[in-house]
């Protein structure tokens, strides 16, 4: 496996800390004028998403994480498990629950995300920050009142349900802003 | 620090504004005035030298010099002048300072750049307690006399900051202390005591003495790089830090003067040396003859001036008060 020394640390690096794949945010070198020198690194747990920090001695190797981004197809739900593809090489990765998260709210078949691969398992899903979807269900629209700023609760063809406008109809289309959570405008067939 | 510099296209034009450049001209010169009433001699020493520091953390530069005879062969360049101002001052130079270019390996960061600026002074018939003195009266001058000045010992700092007695306690429990503020050591590394005092010491403590001026005098005799030790039970390093808003700007030891002893410490480098897989640096035979020949009774000191400077113009990385880092150079 490959390893990178602390003198090579820097942010974005992806390294093994206690068993997870992790992303190197700050590296500081932390040296008494006389005494040992350390690298003071402060990075994310890719897994859980927290940041810590933890010292090195410098000079000292660290395994390095195999992790990739994909930008990988979102094929189906098959009730337990999210499937998705990569468009290049045809090869399908399974996410469960845990991995997709709230990403689940925001898959749309045949979209394309950015899936964090670790040893070639998906361990994050990022969806695009701009979803189109359908709205399923929602109380009927006030025609004209496009102005007022009052929103109303909508339920999308996902399952996710977010506020809209009082204007926006069921079978819509509308687009939202995935990082958010909100409404951004109709999208026009 | 380097990924900004390294894709500007204006990267020839220095790191420092042109304000902090006049302070730090301004600084020199409030320094050499300090000294010049004190009847403090400037003097200057080589940049580069047969040996060079053997203290197993400081990695020095080295280079090939092809000028025939005995100026042929490698030299390393200097990560402090003390070896040669000590030879100044076996041969009578009386109290000597100097602001001089150091070099050091392998250190590069917010506070750190390979090559920097000390100012380095002795003083024959100062022990430490009276150097910190003079060292502090420099700071009123340099800074203003605003703030607190602190003194405490290692043992208190520790005791105070980081909640333990380092003489008193068991390597096993710095080492627990240790990990529990985030060391992670890799299975083959040994967990030597002196590492785990530094880690505690710059993570624990250091963080806690940002309040103005701290000195931190009398050392573990395991850290007394040139400092004499006192045989207090347990012994102690005559050895000072100072420390403003946190940060290690000073380093000054009631100086080693007995040959003897001084060649034992090259000697124990160099096993520390031999076993970390290190380049042996070769002993520096012409300090050994000066302190055979008689160093007087001295203290002396060094301090970082870009540090200094960089706090004196309220900047928070030595870049700020230099031209040109490495990464410009």
């Amino acid at each position: 496996m490959a390893s990178y020394s602390t003198n090579e640390f820097k942010s974005g690096l992806k390294i093994m800390i206690d068993n997870d794949p992790c992303t190197i945010i700050e590296n500081e070198f932390v040296k008494p004028g006389k005494g040992q020198a350390f690298s003071r690194v402060k990075f994310r747990n890719l897994k859980t998403g927290r940041v810590i920090e933890r010292t090195f001695k410098s000079g000292e190797s660290v395994e390095a994480a195999d992790v990739v981004e994909a930008t990988l197809q979102y094929l189906y739900n098959d009730g337990t498990e999210w499937h998705f593809m990569d468009e290049e090489s045809y090869e399908q990765h399974t996410a469960g629950k845990e991995v997709v998260g709230d990403a689940a709210n925001w898959l749309k078949e045949q979209d394309s995300c950015t899936v964090t691969l670790w040893n070639d398992t998906p361990i994050l899903v990022v969806p695009p920050n701009f979803v189109s979807l359908l709205v399923s269900n929602t109380d009927p629209g006030l025609r004209g009142d496009t102005a007022s700023g009052a929103t109303k609760p909508a339920t999308v063809q996902t399952g996710a349900t977010i506020k809209v406008p009082l204007f926006v109809e069921e079978g819509e289309l509308i687009k939202i802003d995935t990082r958010t959570g909100e409404y951004v405008s109709r999208v026009k067939e | 620090m380097s990924n900004p510099d390294e894709q500007s296209d204006c990267d020839w034009r220095p790191t420092a504004g042109l304000e902090a450049l006049r302070l730090r001209a301004r600084g020199l010169a409030l320094i050499r005035a300090f000294f010049a009433e004190r009847d403090v001699l400037e003097v200057e020493t080589p940049a580069m030298a047969r040996s060079g520091a053997s203290d197993v953390h400081i990695a020095s530069l080295s280079t090939i010099c092809h000028a025939g005879g005995a100026a042929s062969g490698q030299f390393y360049l200097q990560s402090s002048p003390e070896f040669a101002m000590k030879r100044l001052l076996a041969a009578g130079s009386g109290p000597i300072y100097q602001v001089c270019r150091a070099f050091r390996d392998a250190e590069s960061g917010r506070l750190h750049n390979p090559e920097f600026t000390l100012l380095e002074w002795y003083r024959p018939g100062f022990d430490h307690h009276g150097l910190m003195d003079e060292l502090d009266t420099l700071m009123d001058r340099v800074l203003g006399s605003a703030g607190t000045t602190r003194r405490l010992t290692y043992r208190d700092a520790f005791v105070e900051h980081g909640g333990l007695d380092v003489f008193e306690a068991s390597t096993h429990a710095l080492l627990a202390r240790a990990e529990d503020s985030g060391l992670m050591l890799s299975g083959d590394s040994p967990a030597e005591r002196d590492m785990l005092l530094d880690f505690l010491f710059s993570h624990t403590v250091q963080p806690a003495l940002r309040d103005g001026r701290v000195y931190v005098y009398d050392f573990p005799a395991s850290q007394a790089a040139l400092a004499r030790v006192r045989a207090t039970q347990p012994p102690v390093a005559e050895r000072f830090e100072l420390f403003l808003n946190g940060i290690e700007i000073a380093n000054g030891y009631h100086e080693l003067a007995d040959a003897d002893e001084q060649r034992q410490r090259f000697a124990a480098d160099g096993v520390a040396r031999k076993r970390l897989g290190l380049a042996q640096m070769p002993a520096d035979e012409r300090l050994l003859a000066a302190l055979a020949h008689g160093l007087p009774d001295c203290a002396g000191v060094a301090v970082g001036l870009e540090r200094l400077f960089m706090i004196a113009a309220g900047e928070s990385s030595i870049q700020a008060v230099m031209a040109f880092p490495l990464t410009r150079a």
